[in-house]
């Protein structure tokens, strides 16, 4: 920053007498002097030495005050050159037109030492002031071109990721700002392998990067699940649980997730903390989805519930999602759009294939042309036979690497039992089979009932009646740790056999064990009292068939599944 | 006119402060320049320029307010008004008067010399 010390100011005066004086008083300050007679020298002078502040006679030879003053400010540019009239015109003509030309202010004669000093101090800071103010404004400048720069990036990456999606179906229809994404808003949708078209529809806390951070682990889990998959819950709790763990607190994600069933003609939809989403009737009704859970990223894994609700959709009806944009679009006034306002708008709909259009229209009508709607998300989603070519058997029987049937048998020899629980590993190859994740949930029940069975009643001979008290359930399981550490021989031989049919397949799990056996024909209804504890009952009704081969160590469940189930 | 009213002598002083040793220099200017002034004055009447008339009035009412001869640049500034207006006539009147009070403020700046 300059001190005032080093102010250099140009005097330009043709009586001489006048410019003397003002050298003087100039110089008396401490300032440094550049002394001219006429406009053209000031303006010569200028170019070469840029001096801060410019003292001007107005009427001089060659050039007069004024045409040296339009001429210095054009040369000065953006910069201020505070230029003084130094003047004894009094007329208010004479007065404007020093203005117009230029100047900043006037200096009248008799010259006054004190007011002459007053003067450059005060223009030299506002020069100051001025020459702060453009060089914070290039920096602001350069920052928002580094800014958008970054957004630019940023979009590019997003942009490359939820590119993975299945967005062009015609049963879909969405309007995202094109920044959508540094607005916290995120909307994700795939095919499922069965044919199903996963949607979710996400709300950020807070605007821009950190939303968009919190983007993409949402979109690449939802990618990666949608397409093995996955069942809504099971995407919905991972989604939850990675952005429980990345992002900081107070940053979450309202979001509503929904899993539309083109061939059941229904849809689950999970909401939680959006604005409820609205199933449009063919009677021209609507049905509200509100939202009933707390938002992904809030709760730990296990308190989150994953739970969606289920809705029969008739051919051509719709489900519209939205975040709290549409809302809360204001405008000139500052009143928010609102509710009603959603409503009346589905109360005048005229033609069902023009809702989603009337409705960006009204809000973009109610916030004003020419204003910005950046905020807005809409979806639409249509009940109808739908465009997405399942992946699951009848177009991935082409693919060469997949099995038809198959079946294996897997023997736990006795030093494992204390030390190895095969329900992962077995559990990891039945979900490799396509269409099959969604019923990890299923095959792991029947799988620990029967090998848990086998291992307890079975290879160890525990008393199931015994878990019938308090002490005896303590007694139960400290056999069953003392048995299984000490048990020398035995074996339990699990098959798992599996078929592939167009709409899904059929699993048959075998366990058997090295036991004795039971009583298989004292398994009737009336007496399975005696076998209390052991889940038959809840295996039963997971499967289509429960069976038992005498002498009663062998049990074969068979599991029929649907890919859209 | 008294000699009380030719010199702001208050005003002099000051400026004799401001300047210290090119005081001197600037009376000696101011002289000369006045000098200058009034000849073109002289001239421009007689060839009836009345811009020409106009500028060096004006210029010389300037200097001699910052010197604080205040008589000369009153009759300096009917001068220039009056040339501004293009009435010429019987301007040679305070051309005269001009011409003396002129005589009267060197005599007193000399004695500053």
């Amino acid at each position: 920053m300059l001190d005032d010390s080093a102010i250099t100011v140009l005097v330009a005066d043709d009586t001489d007498t006048d410019r003397l004086i003002l050298e003087a008083i100039v110089r008396k300050e401490g300032h440094n002097v550049i002394s001219v007679r006429d406009g053209r020298e000031a303006v010569e002078e200028f170019e070469k030495c840029r001096p801060d502040i410019v003292l001007l006679d107005a009427l001089m030879p060659e050039l007069d005050g004024f045409e040296a003053a339009k001429q210095i400010k054009a040369l000065a540019g953006e910069e201020l050159i505070p230029i003084i009239f130094l003047t004894s015109l009094t007329d208010t003509p004479s007065l404007v037109k020093c203005l117009e030309a230029g100047g900043d202010d006037f200096l009248s004669k008799p010259y006054n030492r004190v007011i002459l000093q007053a003067k450059i101090r005060a223009f030299y800071r506002m020069r100051t002031m001025n020459r702060t103010m453009l060089e914070q404004r290039d920096q602001i400048a350069r920052h928002n071109e580094h800014f958008l720069q970054e957004q630019t990036v940023a979009k590019q990456v997003f942009d490359n990721i939820t590119s993975g999606g299945n967005l062009n179906s015609s049963c879909l229809r969405y309007f995202m700002s094109p920044l959508a994404v540094f607005n916290g808003d995120v909307m994700v949708a795939a095919s499922t392998p069965a044919g199903n078209l996963m949607v979710l529809l996400g709300d950020f806390t807070g605007h821009g990067l950190p939303a968009a951070i919190g983007a993409m682990p949402l979109a690449t889990t939802f990618y990666g699940m949608v397409g093995k998959g996955y069942s809504m819950s099971d995407i919905l709790a991972e989604i939850n649980g990675k952005l429980k763990s990345i992002l900081p607190v107070g940053l979450f994600c309202c979001a509503t997730m929904v899993d539309v069933n083109f061939r059941k003609n229904t849809v689950r939809v999970w909401n939680g903390g959006l604005p409820a989403a609205y199933i449009y009737r063919l009677g021209g009704s609507i049905e509200q989805v509100k939202s009933n859970h707390l938002p992904l990223g809030i709760l730990a894994t296990k308190d989150f519930k994953a739970d969606a609700a289920l809705f029969q959709l008739h051919e051509g009806e719709r489900l519209y999602l939205w975040s709290d944009g549409i809302h809360e679009s204001r405008n000139s006034d500052g009143e928010m759009f609102g509710e009603e306002r959603i409503l009346a708008a589905f109360a005048r709909n005229e033609s069902r294939q023009c809702m989603f259009d009337e409705l960006l229209a009204k809000v973009k009508g109610f916030v004003g042309e020419g204003e910005k709607s950046d905020d807005v998300s809409l979806i639409e989603i249509l009940m109808a036979p739908s465009d997405i070519k399942p992946i699951g058997p009848t177009s991935s029987a082409h693919e060469p690497s997949r099995l038809a049937e198959w079946s294996l048998l897997f023997e736990v020899k006795p030093s494992s039992f204390a030390i190895f629980d095969p329900l992962p590993m077995l559990l990891s190859v039945l979900l490799e089979v396509p269409g099959l994740r969604n019923h990890s949930g299923t095959l792991y029940t029947v799988l620990s009932e029967l090998y848990s069975n086998a291992l307890e009643h079975g290879v160890l001979q525990l008393d199931s009646t015994m878990k019938a008290d308090p002490q005896g359930f303590d007694r139960y399981y400290q056999l069953r740790k003392s048995r299984t550490e000490e048990v020398k021989e035995g074996y339990i031989r699990i098959t798992l056999a599996h078929q592939t049919f167009a709409e899904g397949g059929c699993l048959q799990v075998t366990v058997e064990d090295s036991g004795p056996g039971f009583d298989v024909d004292r398994l009737k209804p009336e007496v399975s009292n005696d076998y209390s504890g052991r889940g038959l009952t809840l295996v039963e009704s997971l499967c289509d068939s429960l069976e038992y081969h005498k002498p009663g160590n062998r049990v074969c469940a068979t599991y029929r599944w649907r890919m859209d189930d | 006119m008294s000699s009380s009213q030719l010199i702001d002598h208050d005003a002099l002083a000051a400026l004799r402060e401001v300047m210290d040793e090119d005081f001197i220099q600037l009376i000696e200017t101011f002289v000369s320049d006045s000098h200058a002034k009034i000849n073109t004055m002289q001239r421009a009447l007689a060839a009836g320029q009345s811009d020409e008339l106009r500028r060096a009035a004006h210029s010389l009412k300037g200097s001699s307010s910052n010197i604080g001869a205040s008589g000369l640049m009153n009759t300096c500034r009917q001068i220039e008004e009056r040339a501004a207006a293009s009435e010429l006539r019987g301007l040679e009147h305070l051309l005269v008067d001009l011409q003396s009070e002129f005589s009267q403020v060197k005599q007193q700046l000399e004695i500053y010399c």
